[in-house]
């Protein structure tokens, strides 16, 4: 597991992303350590900020050479507003990288990246060494609107096997990703699933990649506090190895997993199985 | 003072402290930073809180777990406990709520695979432990006797009674003293054992001294406070157990109003004195030595770690230069200093 490393980052480029920005960050000795699904915590503010924990993003491209990384952001709160705010030449803390990456297959394979939003933002590195390791790639990105999607034309560079959607169809297929999903899995034959986007959608992209004999592995987006595996506020249920059912760590045993051991319906309840659910009832 | 550090009593640049009466430099330059729990010495004052820092593990990625005084690890409970649903936190101005519900693997699994790797790895563990029945932190500490690394117990009494309808044990004088009484009869004669209080009481004064008669070594102070967020969009609380327990620096003035006010008891002699852990909110070396000024003989840094992973060594680097350039030539000489 790559060791993080928490350094100022320098902002280096800065730009609109339709929806979103994109943000290019010179953190001296993180990029030659990412791989594709790993994050980055973000502080907010100085160090007498107000808001006390940082943001977690996706890792979008990490360039050793230039000892940059760079993130697609979407303004959602009172944290990302205050990134929107930084100029090229300010500086951010960054934690990275974090969290385990996505597992890539060990041999050359029919791969189907599916993202909603700025879920896309760590799959196209994914592909490149996909498509570099003999494999091939489809992607289908969704969002709700077409200035929500983000990077159709990253995905063109790579494949002509790019399908979009959008719930109000102003750009591509109007509705879910998972609409056309069952289509381009038979027709390239798919091997795996990559999925990254809200927790709906990966659910129904398992469901769907499972009855095709695919097999899915999702990033999922849980709230954090502390990024690294001390706090325990961003577990979700999942099923181990042994068989067992367990809130684990999306920081850290995620946020890439493999989709078909969440127990997706359950996130957000205490199922009675899981372990250490009777301990609760106690007090 | 004209050794060591150079004296900087006496610099004109310090001329705006008011300087402590003794101090005693350490040849080459250091300042002794070592205090006492009970009959442990630690090396420096610095310890991470409960809850904050897992194991030692993960934090080892970002600092030596034995360049600090002690890494307190998250409460431990009798059998794994899966914590509550989440969401399990929401950020709040200069703080956090968290509704972790003591998530844990149980002091089986505690004792055979994380106590190990911290000993291992040279850190001094003191050892956060909590039930819902006095028997239970009897269990919890006798399992702990002889365990490798172990400096102390730290005895999280902000847990539920579950004999009395779910009141937490801290919240009363006689629960409090039940328990800290069973765990100190229970654990090894060596081992110092810590009461963890809750400010949510009338007299936090009531409960430490109720703590230091059963026999505690030392007193931890504070845990979180209850509090909760209700999101203005889905008009529903934010949090799953709907309350959660407030901390970061938004607490600090709590905390250090807490400690102020039990060491002041000690210093009447309304109660024994012992050494009292002093958090809620350190960022600096600055706060660290607020509570120290108030006190505190130790201190832990909890939330913070979620903004700066490597604080704990930080805030140790800053608390140093802060006493030499306020001219205590020991950490001992500053404790309680605010008093005078
Ligand atoms: C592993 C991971 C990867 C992510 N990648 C991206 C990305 O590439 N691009 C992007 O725009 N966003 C991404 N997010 C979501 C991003 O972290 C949140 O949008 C951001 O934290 C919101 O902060 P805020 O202060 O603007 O919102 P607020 O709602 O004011 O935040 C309040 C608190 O809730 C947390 N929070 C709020 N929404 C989310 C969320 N959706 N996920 C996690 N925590 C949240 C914040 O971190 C903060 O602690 C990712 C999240 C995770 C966990
Ligand atoms: C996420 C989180 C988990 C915590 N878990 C525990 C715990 O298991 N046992 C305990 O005694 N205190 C726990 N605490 C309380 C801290 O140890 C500490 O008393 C409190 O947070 C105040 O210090 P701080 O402001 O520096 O965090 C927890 C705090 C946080 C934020
Ligand atoms: S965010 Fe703290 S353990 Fe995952």
């Amino acid at each position: 597991m790559a060791l993080p490393l928490q350094v100022q980052a320098e902002i280096v480029g800065r730009e609109p992303a339709g929806a979103y920005h994109r943000m290019v960050l010179r953190a001296p000795g993180i990029a030659a350590r990412v791989e594709p699904g790993h994050f980055v915590a973000v502080a907010i503010g100085g160090a007498d900020s107000a808001m006390l924990l940082r943001r977690a993003f996706s890792i979008h491209r990490a360039d050793p050479a230039a000892e940059t990384i760079d993130v697609v952001f979407a303004e959602a709160g009172r944290g990302t507003r205050e990134l929107a705010r930084l100029r090229v030449g300010d500086s951010v803390n960054v934690v990275a990288p974090l969290g385990t990456p996505f597992p890539l297959p060990a041999e050359p394979v029919s791969a189907v990246m599916v993202a909603g939003g700025y879920g896309s933002a760590p799959m196209f590195a994914l592909a490149e060494k996909i498509v570099a390791d003999g494999g091939s790639v489809a992607f289908v990105l969704g969002a709700a609107t077409a200035e929500r999607l983000y990077g159709v034309d990253q995905a063109l560079a790579i494949t002509e096997d790019v399908v979009v959607t959008t719930d109000d169809g102003s750009e591509g297929v109007r509705g879910f990703v998972t609409g056309p999903l069952p289509e381009v899995l038979t027709a390239v034959q798919a091997g795996v699933v990559y999925a990254c986007g809200p927790m709906g959608m990966l659910r129904a992209v398992t469901e769907v990649a499972t009855e095709h004999d695919a097999r899915v592995f999702t990033a999922v987006e849980e709230s954090m506090a502390c990024g690294v595996g001390v706090c325990m506020t961003c577990v979700l249920p999942v099923v181990g190895d042994d068989g067992v059912s367990r809130f684990v760590r999306s920081c850290v045993d995620g946020p890439c997993f493999d989709g078909t051991k969440v127990r997706w319906d359950d996130a957000g309840t205490i199922p009675a199985d899981i372990e250490g659910a009777a301990a609760m009832g106690a007090h | 003072m004209t050794d060591g550090y150079g004296g900087f009593a006496d610099n004109d640049d310090a001329g705006d402290f008011d300087a402590p009466p003794s101090t005693i430099m350490l040849p080459g330059g250091g300042i002794d930073l070592a205090t006492r729990l009970g009959s442990t010495l630690l090396p420096n004052p610095v310890t991470t809180a409960s809850g904050c820092a897992g194991y030692g593990k993960e934090l080892a990625k970002f600092f030596e777990p034995a360049a600090i005084g002690a890494v307190v690890t998250k409460t431990i409970m009798p059998y794994p406990r899966s914590g509550r649903a989440t969401p399990r936190m929401a950020e709040t101005p200069s703080g956090m709520l968290n509704s972790i519900g003591l998530q844990g693997p149980g002091i089986d699994a505690f004792v055979e695979r994380d106590l190990p790797w911290l000993a291992a790895r040279g850190g001094r563990t003191i050892v956060s432990i909590a039930g819902g029945h006095v028997d239970d932190f009897v269990a919890l500490t006798e399992r702990l006797k002889g365990a490798p690394g172990v400096v102390g117990i730290e005895a999280n009494i902000s847990c539920p009674n579950v004999a009395n309808r779910g009141q937490v044990f801290a919240c009363n004088p006689a629960t409090s003293y039940d328990v800290i009484r069973a765990v100190r009869d229970a654990a090894d004669p060596l081992v110092p054992v810590l009461a963890k209080l809750s400010p949510d009481v009338t007299s936090i004064v009531d409960i430490a001294r109720a703590c230091v008669e059963a026999g505690a070594d030392g007193l931890s102070m504070i845990n979180t406070l209850l509090g909760m967020v209700i999101d203005t969009d889905t008009m529903k609380p934010v949090l799953a157990g709907v309350t959660g327990g407030l901390s970061g620096p938004a607490v600090r003035p709590v905390a250090v109003r807490c400690v102020h006010q039990v060491h002041a008891a000690m210093l009447d002699g309304q109660m024994a004195r012992v050494p009292i852990v002093g958090m809620g909110g350190i960022r600096t070396g600055l706060d660290a030595l607020e509570f120290i000024l108030a006190g505190a003989a130790a201190v832990s840094v909890g939330t913070v770690i979620f903004n700066d992973p490597s604080a704990p060594v930080r805030i140790l680097d800053e608390l140093r230069a802060a006493l030499i350039a306020r001219g205590f030539g020991s950490l001992e000489a500053a404790i309680g200093y605010a008093h005078r």
